[in-house]
């Protein structure tokens, strides 16, 4: 996987070049749909600053899209919560994923790390600490961009909720699906590997057209994973 | 809400948000899991990572769409063969990127 940005050897003043090489992906990505999510917030009759505060100290993307879908049609504050809470749950089994790799940093750092937590992120530095790459410096300075790539999509789409724009032409809006279609194929170390995606992937489809809701992610993930490791366990 | 009700949602919800992201971490980072937990640790990013991703492909407006009309799907077939082939990173973002924008333009 040295093709994955060359980082085993990193240079103090390469850095940053190697934290916005691989977080390029993510910030090509949440452009669009933070701007998308501006745009949407400011429609939905969010307040400037609060459409701004909600990427800053949130900062969880379809989440962020429900939860003004729900304001928007008049839901209480507290179901608005419990909804975020539910779909950004998921987040508990990537945080426990990557605590392995975690040993040598202070509480502190696992806080400031696991603030910027995202799907997207998570997908990135699940690669890179397997690979032995886990340069703190780096890992913040990945998590700093994409956040505020982020935010600055948010601020764009603020500023232009009042134009229609289109992102599409572009094909923005597979930059996402395309960045996990690569980094799932990176996982893949063995036979066990390719059982586990392909079942829990319709499995997880299965659940989302079956009306699971905001589980399907979650209970998908759980099973798959527990196969995988039943799997592997079996055949030692 | 009004937008200081919003605001304190907004609080809410970053605490709802981030206690699950940073607990497990700051629980297990300190301690040697079991060996079949650390096996399922590492089957957790590849079935997160198809569990979100499937379901775009398969189903992006909702219901399963395998027809022509499925960009998503159709492009992902050449995008995870450049993922398998190169094994590079740009590459395989910039072709699937890439063959959305032509297929919108062209089809």
């Amino acid at each position: 996987m040295e093709s994955f940005m060359n980082n085993q050897k990193i240079k103090p003043n390469s850095v940053p070049v190697s934290a916005f090489k691989q977080a390029l992906p993510i910030i090509l990505g949440y452009l669009p749909v933070g701007f998308a999510y501006g745009v949407l917030a400011r429609k939905s009759g969010l307040s400037i600053d609060n459409t701004v505060i909600m990427s800053l100290i949130v900062f969880a993307g379809s989440a962020q899209f429900i939860a003004v879908g729900l304001i928007a049609s008049g839901a209480s504050a507290l179901s608005v919560i419990i909804t975020t809470f539910i779909v950004n749950l998921r987040h508990m089994l990537m945080s426990a994923a990557l605590s392995p790799y975690l040993k040598k940093w202070s509480k502190l750092e696992i806080a400031g790390f696991t603030f910027q937590l995202t799907d997207e992120s998570f997908a990135v530095h699940s690669t890179r600490f397997a690979d032995g790459d886990t340069h703190k410096g780096e890992t913040f300075l990945i998590n700093s961009i994409a956040q505020l790539a982020w935010v600055g999509g948010t601020v764009l789409g603020i500023f232009s909720s009042t134009l229609i724009s289109d992102v599409k032409p572009m094909g923005l809006d597979y930059a996402l699906p395309a960045m996990f279609i690569a980094l799932l194929i990176f996982q893949i170390k063995d036979k066990s590997h390719i059982i586990v995606g392909l079942i829990t992937g319709l499995l997880s489809t299965a659940l989302a057209l079956g009306g699971a809701g905001q589980w399907n992610i979650i209970i998908a993930t759980l099973i798959g994973a527990t196969l995988g490791a039943a799997v592997k366990w079996g055949n030692k | 809400m009004d937008q200081q009700t919003i605001l304190l949602t907004l609080f809410g919800m970053m605490a709802v948000t981030h206690i699950p992201r940073v607990i497990p971490a700051l629980a297990l980072s300190s301690r040697d899991l079991p060996p079949v937990m650390v096996k399922w640790l590492s089957y957790v990013p590849t079935a997160v990572l198809s569990a979100l991703l499937m379901p775009s492909l398969l189903a992006p407006k909702g219901a399963i769409d395998l027809t022509f009309n499925n960009l998503y799907f159709w492009v992902a077939v050449p995008t995870f063969a450049v993922a398998m082939y190169t094994r590079n990173f740009f590459g395989t973002v910039a072709v699937g990127m890439g063959l959305v924008a032509a297929a919108r333009y062209f089809l």
